[in-house]
């Protein structure tokens, strides 16, 4: 942000003031830190090694494989003559994705429907919150492989019911959240827009949506990753092959032969959750145009 | 309470007057018959369970409030950290669990609580945080004025003022630590676990019992929280938030 | 410790602060505090008096001149706990009763239990709050409040005593009452007082000198001696003297570039603590 000082004395703008400084040094930090992880992983297993100590837990190749090792498993193919590693696993990514993205999006706009619904009518918000609530005393994550087979022998198609899962894992938080949003606008400007003789539409976007819109990118990213979560989590008891969650199981059951494979899919399994994470923080910057609270 | 049970005794009259199938949804009598059956059996593997989940809690709060307090006492640390904090939140971290059962075994506990403790790290670490550091300039001003050192200042001012929001954060981590237990344990676990015991029962088709481990689960996570809120209540009755404000 | 160099409790010359952003919000201040004065700090917004009031509690340090307090440099008057401070917000811990948050300092100063116990009665009946030992600060009013906070900044018996706005958030009646109340505590407690204010009337009333500042840069503009009589009471606003004075100092603003500018001095570092 440039600090440009008006008035009596007028002053050139150093470099720490402009736009770009923050920029490099954010990236700075980033390469800093992920370097010093790096060099802890290394530290860790290179010390514990040495010495033998098999507290908390044996380190060796196999628990704890160097790092350009996993780095260079994507390059190896799974089976032999097979396509690198990477291909499956991006397919894969992409196919979990999916599904998180469309839950998401359904949860999502169901979500903020409700809440528009409820608030304007106290009748229904206070006939249908209590149940709304109720419905997260189920820990939904515990029971994705219930909903998961149990739709999966009536016919419907894996994806589509972990879908239904990140639906349900995002409709929550954007309801109760959008809720709190909508009812958050300052009351003097209910009476503002009331003196205007607006209607009930005119109020809802031009006063309440707005008001609601840093409660809901709130919501939004903890669903976020959620979706992300509740599909992988989703996939893997079923076996369904084609997503992260099943490249998972299959990993883990060669884990003794090749470990990499499987920590490289928990990369990409952070990336993918990282991703969308992002993407909804970035959006959340375009549409609120300040940066998303992540300083204390 | 009520809306509970109303919520049950509708279930119960949907499912019998639309003889819905049983698969997903089975009577809610039929889940108490199958509890009721087992219920020493499910009873500890229920225990087993909520030992990891607690185990993982002490650990990762603990961890959580510590590094709250060193990311306070050097700030700068903290505000380049923070987005770090943040992204690792997004990162499926039950992910990891094939891996930490590779490093201390399918049947140890250990493994399970290890993905409880993080995930409870992070809920209680940023929140805390948050306490520690949002505290009134006029405040520390007047700390100053007194001559009072930085221990000083953290003994009398920040760490009084951040308990509300670490029980927000242990709240928080109180519902993920047994979700992270259940969920952890469907990546394989001894079969006397709850999670082992929920997947075994969904994969032979047998609702009943399996929705009976769950109501059991959801039991624990309940009990829990309600005892953190409890201690929440106890230790901080006078903050804002207790005396019933509106808290934004 | 050294023997103070004349009796002033404040004194300082030359005293300049620029901020990094360009802002000068002092210039070459000379000022003169007498032990037993009641000095008020008056200007518009930006004129630096409430950075001038924390130079003297050395909670921003000066870019260049001299300041002494007590005798000694504010840094060490600070150490030595020769103030006492106010703020517009009352500043109390809702985790402590009033009679905790009043013992505070005297926790901090290591007083014994009994002392500070009595000490608590003495202040709290100083400022009119006996009964009110085991209420919590959210059960008081703003007024209240600040007499709590005033309890506090006196208990251990400082030789000067800092109010930035005091009674800033309080409405006019409280603020009347909470004015004749101060005269009473300043006179019982023997204590020089600087008092930052918004308030011309304020100024006048309670004041023994009115320093009159103007912004951009930050300086003193005039100094109006008070030469109403003490003790004053309600009837004090009522006198003739009263209102020449306050036009003095209303006329001593408006020379001095006395408006609304827009433009404000950081007053403290507004960052997160």
């Amino acid at each position: 942000m440039t600090t440009v000082a008006a008035g009596v004395e007028g002053r050139r703008v150093g470099f720490g003031e402009t736009r770009i400084a923050p920029a490099l040094r954010g990236l700075a930090t980033f390469v800093l830190v992920i370097a010093a992880l790096w060099g802890a992983w290394e530290g860790y297993k290179w010390l514990w090694e040495s010495t033998g100590w098999t507290w908390p837990f044996l380190v060796d190749d196999t628990t704890m494989p160097h790092i350009h090792d996993i780095l260079g498993a994507f390059r190896e193919p799974v089976t032999t003559g097979g396509p690198a590693l990477i291909h499956p696993l991006l397919d894969a990514a992409w196919f979990t994705a999916k599904e998180a993205l469309a839950g998401f999006a359904l949860g999502a706009v169901i979500g903020f429907a409700l809440a528009v619904l409820l608030v304007h009518s106290r009748l229904l918000e206070r006939g249908l919150l209590p149940y709304i609530v109720a419905s997260q005393t189920v820990p939904i994550l515990a029971v994705a492989p219930m909903v998961v087979i149990g739709l999966g022998s009536k016919g419907i198609e894996g994806w589509k019911a972990v879908a239904i899962l990140a639906a349900y894992l995002t409709f929550f938080p954007v309801a109760i959240n959008a809720l709190r949003g909508l009812q958050s606008a300052d009351p003097r400007a209910f009476e503002l827009m009331e003196s205007y003789a607006s209607s009930r539409w005119r109020v809802l976007w031009r006063l309440r949506v707005p008001a609601s819109l840093p409660y809901l990118f709130t919501a939004l990213k903890i669903s976020a990753t959620a979706s992300v979560v509740g599909a992988i989590i989703g996939e893997t008891p079923a076996s369904i092959q084609d997503g992260l969650g099943g490249a998972i199981v299959n990993f883990n059951q060669y884990y003794s032969l090749q470990p990499t494979f499987l920590w490289a899919t928990n990369i990409v399994c952070a990336v993918v959750g990282l991703g969308l994470f992002g993407l909804v923080a970035l959006a959340e910057r375009l549409v609120l145009r300040r940066a998303p609270e992540h300083v204390a | 309470m009520v809306v509970f049970l109303l919520g049950v005794g509708l279930w119960e009259g949907l499912t019998t007057a639309f003889d819905v199938e049983t698969f997903l949804l089975p009577k809610p009598s039929d889940i108490a018959q199958a509890f009721w059956d087992d219920k020493a059996v499910l009873w500890d593997y229920g225990v087993y369970t909520f030992r990891e989940a607690l185990g993982g809690f002490v650990l990762g709060s603990s961890l959580g409030i510590l590094t709250a307090l060193l990311l306070t006492r050097f700030r700068t640390a903290g505000r380049a950290l923070m987005p770090f904090a943040i992204a690792a939140n997004a990162v499926p971290i039950i992910a990891f669990a094939p891996i930490t059962n590779n490093w201390f075994g399918l049947l140890n506990p250990f493994s399970k609580m290890a993905i409880a403790a993080v995930l409870c790290f992070f809920p209680v670490m940023v929140n805390t945080l948050r306490g520690l550091t949002s505290v009134n300039p006029r405040s520390i001003e007047l700390m100053r004025s007194y001559a009072a050192g930085d221990i000083s200042t953290f003994r009398h001012v920040r760490i009084p003022n951040s308990l509300p929001f670490m029980f927000t954060g242990l709240k928080v981590a109180a519902v993920l630590s047994m979700i992270g237990a259940i969920v952890g344990e469907y990546f394989g676990g001894p079969t006397n676990a709850l999670g082992v015991s929920i997947l075994n029962d969904t994969q032979l088709f047998n609702f009943p019992r399996a929705w009976a481990g769950i109501a059991l689960a959801s039991a624990f996570g309940i009990a829990f929280y309600g005892a953190v809120a409890l201690a929440e209540r106890l230790t901080t009755s006078w903050a804002p938030s207790a005396r019933g404000f509106r808290g934004e | 410790m050294t023997a103070p160099t004349d009796t002033s409790v404040v004194s300082m010359t030359g005293l300049t602060k620029s901020f990094r952003t360009g802002v000068t919000a002092l210039q070459d201040i000379d000022l003169d505090i007498r032990p037993g004065e009641f000095v008020s700090l008056i200007g518009p917004s930006g004129c630096g008096k409430s950075t001038l009031l924390r130079v003297i509690g050395d909670l921003i340090q000066p870019t260049s001149g001299r300041v002494l307090v007590n005798g000694k440099s504010a840094h060490q008057a600070r150490l030595d706990h020769d103030y006492g401070i106010v703020f517009q917000d009352a500043v109390l811990y809702d985790w402590r009763t009033v009679a905790r948050n009043v013992s505070l300092p005297l926790e901090l100063l290591r007083w014994d239990r009994a002392r500070r116990k009595r000490r608590v009665q003495e202040m709290l009946e100083l400022v009119e709050l006996t009964g009110f030992e085991s209420s919590r600060p959210w059960q008081l009013s703003g007024g209240m409040q600040q007499r709590v906070s005033i309890a506090r900044a006196l208990s251990f018996d400082p030789a000067l005593l800092l109010m930035d706005e005091p009674f800033g958030a309080l409405d006019e009646m409280t603020r009347e009452r909470l004015n004749m109340q101060l005269l009473r505590i300043w006179d019982a407690s023997r204590s020089t007082v600087v008092f930052v204010t918004h308030s011309i009337p304020e100024a006048v009333f309670l004041s023994t000198r009115v320093v009159v500042m103007s912004p951009r840069p930050g300086r003193i503009a005039e100094v109006i001696a008070v030469d109403l009589p003490q003790p004053r009471g309600a009837a004090t606003r009522e006198e003739t003297r009263f209102f020449e004075l306050v036009t003095a100092v209303r006329e001593a603003l408006a020379a001095g570039g006395g408006h609304d500018s827009g433009r404000t001095a950081a007053t403290t570092t507004e960052e997160r603590y």
